[in-house]
């Protein structure tokens, strides 16, 4: 059978305008990513994988190469267009978790559903706070929030709009061992339930070992691409 | 793009604001002010205007009156009786009365009445029945202020030149009066058939004739006077209509209302600053939130509009207060102007100048938050994975600079809605600009020479202290800018207060006369000079003076001159009718600035030279070596412009805009003045007495009278300007306390981690006071010479005088200033001081 990519990245370079010279952050990559598949980018500091994720998102612009996230070409869009495409099909985990500090938990999960123009969101938005474990804490903001709290409720977001891929930035990064544990649990059930793809950065190798491949990156370039057991 | 509905977006800008609404308050407080003063003003001005329109036939008293001030030829007669269904006649002029009772002495204007006058509004008198009894017998109506000064009562008389009157009732208010000019020269009403009596009406004085008329039915005034103008201009004769009279008054009050919006606005400007300094801040913390909102989808253009609608919301709140303190402001309006004007006034909310009021609100707060705002724009959702390679071009942005422009078009043309003047409304505009390219320049200069020249040899809390001037995230720019302007505006308003003072203060000086006798005829110069040396008193100055009026110049007549606007000449020239003296030398206060002074003349066929006052003859376009015939009460006198002089009319003593020769006019008919000065009350009220009694015609103005009515008139405008100029000193404030304040947040992490690291409290202190002294000095400083330099602008270019400032004012307002912006940093960090590191820390997560 056939997989059909959800992401496709050919010849993907990055390059900065630094002072009177050109600093290449990312060096023609190329790779593919199969629908409902997961993987992890790792690479020490300044080896570019957050540009790389950066990029796969749609948050910023190649300087030469093809982003092609479900079929549509991202190196071709401007800003908005690429907003557009984030909304209805990325989701995102931060490792800073980046919720929006005035809104409730609820309201954050709620926002790219609102975005979407979706009616009726609420008791949608409940259901995946419940999933999260976090019912009891809709109302609250949050500063009111422990950091494995927040990072759950940045994961209820991320599946609110029901993506086709989910991009993860060190989602264990700020937590201490035990929560990470039950969040890394949290997003690969959740994933696995929804049959979203999982694309994520991280430095852990333990947690990079749960996904089925591996992308190993050093000086912008691609070093390794290993399939594991998964 | 995604269709996004308004009331989301709306919704938006309510969640995001929910935990900054009473910082996004203060922000917008400091227009809060400038708004109330502005809504305070208009709804003044509107009311004003309503009130002088439902008063304009009280003031005017009739619905036509024809005006003159020479007697009225008598192939006129036909016409002016022919006029209305009712009619009046006055005389009036002003001249020395006596109160027999108390030997006191006067000068009043007299107003010889015959008929009903007034048709509308009434003379209120006390008692009522007065107001038309004096009218039958040989009675007046003595104006109250004349009647307290003196102690006389009903019953007691009056003597107006040779005749005594009973006085038949005390006059409470006339037609068209204000306190003001009830107090310069009080009202006497005689009847008109009592004047020829008092030997008052002889040839010189200054008469002014006056017609009043009455239609029962309706009759278009506007159309009657169009068709009359044309025969009653020739015979100099004025018209005054109902309709006239609104405009004229309308018109003064417009400048008077404008000159106070003006006051408020640079109070609105001033806040206004305030408004983008702390919004700057608000969306630079900001950056976080809207870098998410752009990962999760929103636009660009959204979350531009999301920060818009909050920007407006609060400031559509503030602007709704302002309007609201403005109309209460309003009340004490009147209070404070009343003797000034001559309507009563009501005061009525005027929603026009509420809506006013908002509608600007709305405008200052979007133009000077789009600053910030457009920043937004370029917030990449990269932020979120903390890379910001891109946030240099944050102030690179072309739009930023089509919202400055916005700005300066945005005052300049308030200003000149306000002025109605485009080069008045174009040097303000500059000047706003000058001075906050000034203050711009300084502060970057600040930074670099800090930088450049950083004392590394110093401690470290000056160290530290410098170095906050130029750290990244530093508030240097805004700082200086918000306080110098604000310092500039104040003390600028301070200024301009003391150049007018100044410029009517007049020297009390040896020399300087303090009394003027004038109407002195030609018979009784001789015996007046005497009476004044008898007296013990100095003549200090005699002079002839000569009315007449310009018949001709350069061969055209005041008709010609009205039909062919090519001449270029003023038709206002032969408008008036002119004092003119002749005297062989000039005076110390004059100086020849074109053409020479020929002080005589030899012959009856040698051309007359005359001397012109240069700013009268820019006034009325006459060059020198043009061509003046003069019409000297029947007799025409060609001359021709010999010289220009400037006249320093600040001093006290007779000066003249056109001076003749000796050797042409002395056969003329003329009368002199004399100056002399008298030094107790008593000396004086005694010399006036002597003058009245034996010389019944000769007026006398008591200087120090005119001057004490002039410090009293100057008082209350000054008190206008203190109450307005209010309003930008308490925004200043506003704006100084919510820039620091802003800064506060700022900081919080910075003065924590030091905290932390084990920096004293008094440490911190230190750093902060260092801080901000060197800002509030410098800015206070720059702002100080920036009004020194608009006030001499001023002062030579507007109010043509020298400007000479104190020092201490100026002394302390530096002080003050830069004391206030370091006891309002130290103020804010003690928040950071007093709480443990952890807490500050806990509550900034």
């Amino acid at each position: 059978m056939l997989v059909t990519p959800i992401l496709h990245i050919q010849d993907l370079t990055k390059t900065y305008q630094s002072t009177g010279h050109t600093l290449t952050v990312l060096d023609s990559i190329n790779f593919s990513v199969e629908e409902g598949s997961t993987l992890a980018i790792i690479g020490p500091s300044g080896s570019g994988k957050t540009t790389l994720l950066g990029l796969c998102a749609g948050l910023d612009r190649s300087s030469a190469g093809l982003v092609e996230l479900n079929g549509i070409r991202l190196d071709n869009l401007n800003e908005d267009a690429r907003a557009q495409v984030r909304n209805q099909h990325v989701g995102f985990i931060f490792q800073n978790f980046q919720l929006l500090p005035t809104l409730t938990a609820l309201e954050n999960v709620m926002v790219p559903m609102e975005l979407r123009g979706a009616k009726n969101i609420k008791p949608q938005a409940m259901d995946l706070l419940d999933k999260v474990g976090l019912a009891d804490r809709a109302h609250h903001y949050p500063t009111q929030l422990s950091g494995g709290e927040q990072q759950r409720v940045s994961l209820a977001r991320a599946f609110s709009n029901k993506p086709k891929i989910l991009f993860a930035d060190e989602p264990t990064g700020n937590l201490d061992a035990e929560t990470s544990e039950k969040v890394v649990k949290l997003i690969f059930d959740l994933n696995r339930e929804a049959g979203t793809t999982l694309v994520l950065v991280t430095h852990d190798a333990e947690l990079a070992a749960k996904t089925q491949r591996i992308l190993r990156m050093k000086g912008g370039k691609l070093i390794s691409d290993e399939r594991t057991v998964g | 793009m995604n269709k996004l509905s308004f009331p989301w977006l709306v919704k938006m800008a309510w969640r995001d604001s929910r935990r900054n609404r009473s910082r996004l308050f203060l922000f917008i407080s400091s227009i809060i002010l400038g708004i109330a003063a502005l809504v305070a003003i208009f709804s003044f001005g509107y009311n004003l205007k309503e009130d002088i329109d439902d008063q304009a036939k009280e003031m005017i008293g009739a619905d036509l009156v024809i005006t003159s001030n020479r007697p009225v030829n008598p192939t006129m007669k036909p016409l002016l009786d022919s006029l209305g269904n009712r009619r009046s006649q006055e005389r009036s002029f002003a001249s020395m009365v006596l109160f027999p009772k108390s030997q006191g002495t006067r000068l009043v204007q007299i107003r010889a009445l015959a008929g009903e006058f007034p048709y509308y509004g009434a003379l209120e008198t006390l008692p009522v029945a007065a107001a038309q009894t004096f009218r039958e017998g040989q009675q007046a109506l003595v104006d109250k202020t004349l009647m307290l000064q003196f102690g006389v009562e009903v019953g007691d008389s009056i003597k107006v030149g040779e005749v005594t009157f009973e006085i038949a009732g005390i006059l409470n208010k006339a037609p068209g009066q204000t306190g003001i000019s009830a107090t310069v020269a009080p009202a006497v009403y005689i009847p008109l058939r009592y004047l020829p009596q008092t030997g008052l009406e002889q040839k010189g004085s200054r008469i002014n004739y006056l017609y009043y008329y009455k239609y029962d039915t309706r009759v278009d005034i506007k159309q009657l006077v169009e068709k009359l103008e044309p025969r009653l201009e020739k015979e100099y004769l004025n018209t005054e209509t109902i309709e006239t009279q609104r405009e004229d008054m309308g018109r003064s009050f417009r400048d008077l209302t404008s000159f106070l919006a003006l006051v408020g606005f640079i109070a609105l400007l001033l806040g206004s600053i305030g408004v983008a300094s702390a919004i700057h801040v608000y969306i630079r913390e900001k950056l976080r939130s809207i870098a998410i909102l752009r990962c999760l989808g929103v636009s660009a253009a959204q979350a531009f509009l999301i920060y818009l609608i909050q920007i407006m919301g609060i400031g559509l709140l503030g602007s709704i207060i302002g309007a609201a303190l403005g109309t209460v402001v309003q009340q004490l309006l009147p209070q404070v102007l009343q003797d000034l004007l001559p309507v009563q006034i009501t005061v009525g909310i005027s929603w026009l100048a509420i809506l006013q009021g908002i509608g600007l609100g709305l405008i200052i707060s979007l133009l000077f938050a789009l600053l910030p705002l457009v920043s937004i724009r370029n917030v990449s959702p990269l932020n979120t994975l903390r890379i910001s390679y891109e946030s240099t071009s944050l102030f690179k942005d072309p739009l930023k600079w089509a919202v400055y422009a916005l700005i300066l078009v945005f005052i300049f043309g308030f200003t000149y809605l306000q002025t109605q003047k485009m080069k008045e409304a174009g040097y303000f505009t500059l000047g706003v600009l000058v001075g906050f390219l000034v203050l711009a320049g300084i502060a970057w200069a600040l930074m670099w020479t800090v930088r450049r020249f950083f004392p590394e040899s110093l401690s470290y809390i000056w160290r530290q202290g410098l170095a906050n001037l130029f750290r990244p995230n530093n508030q240097t720019l805004i700082l200086i800018i918000s306080i110098g302007l604000g310092t500039a505006f104040i003390s600028t308003l301070y200024f301009v207060q003391t150049i007018l003072l100044n410029q009517v203060t007049l020297s009390a000086s040896e020399n300087q006369p303090n009394m003027v006798l004038f109407d002195i005829q030609g018979g009784q110069r001789e015996a007046v000079a005497d009476l004044t040396r008898r007296q013990g008193l100095p003549v200090i100055d005699e002079v002839p003076i000569v009315t007449m009026r310009m018949e001709e110049i350069n061969g055209l007549t005041a008709e010609e001159v009205k039909e062919d606007s090519t001449s270029g000449i003023s038709p206002r020239a032969f408008q008036r009718e002119i004092r003119t003296t002749f005297r062989g030398n000039l005076t110390d206060s004059e100086k020849i600035t074109q053409g020479t002074w020929q002080g005589k003349v030899n012959s009856p066929e040698d051309t007359v030279y005359v001397s012109l006052d240069a700013g009268y003859a820019e006034r009325i376009k006459v060059e020198v070596g043009d061509k003046i015939v003069f019409n000297v009460q029947g007799a025409l006198i060609p001359t021709v412009v010999g010289s220009l002089r400037e006249v320093d009319w600040n001093r006290i003593q007779t000066n003249f805009r056109v001076v003749f020769p000796v050797g042409v006019l002395e056969a003329a008919p003329q009368f002199h003045v004399l100056m002399t000065k008298v030094g107790t009350a008593e000396e004086s009220a005694q010399f006036q007495q002597e003058v009245v009694r034996e010389f019944p015609n000769i007026s006398i103005i008591d200087l120090e009278l005119i001057l004490s009515v002039m410090d009293e008139l100057l008082d209350k405008i000054g008190f206008v300007i203190r109450f307005m100029a209010a309003f930008s000193i308490i925004t200043g404030l506003v704006v100084l306390i919510s820039s620091v304040l802003i800064s506060k947040y700022q900081r919080m992490q910075e003065s924590v981690l030091l905290r932390t690291l084990g920096a004293s409290r008094s440490q911190i202190f230190a750093i902060t006071a260092l801080e901000y002294f060197f800002l509030g000095a410098l800015a206070a400083g720059t702002g100080i010479v920036l009004s020194l330099a608009g006030s001499w602008a001023l002062a030579k270019f507007s109010f043509e005088t020298s400007f000479t400032p104190q020092l201490w004012p100026v002394v302390v307002l530096f002080l003050l200033i830069s004391g206030l912006t370091v006891l309002i940093g130290l103020f804010n960090s003690r928040a950071v001081v007093q709480q443990s590191p952890l807490e500050v820390l806990r509550s900034e997560g």
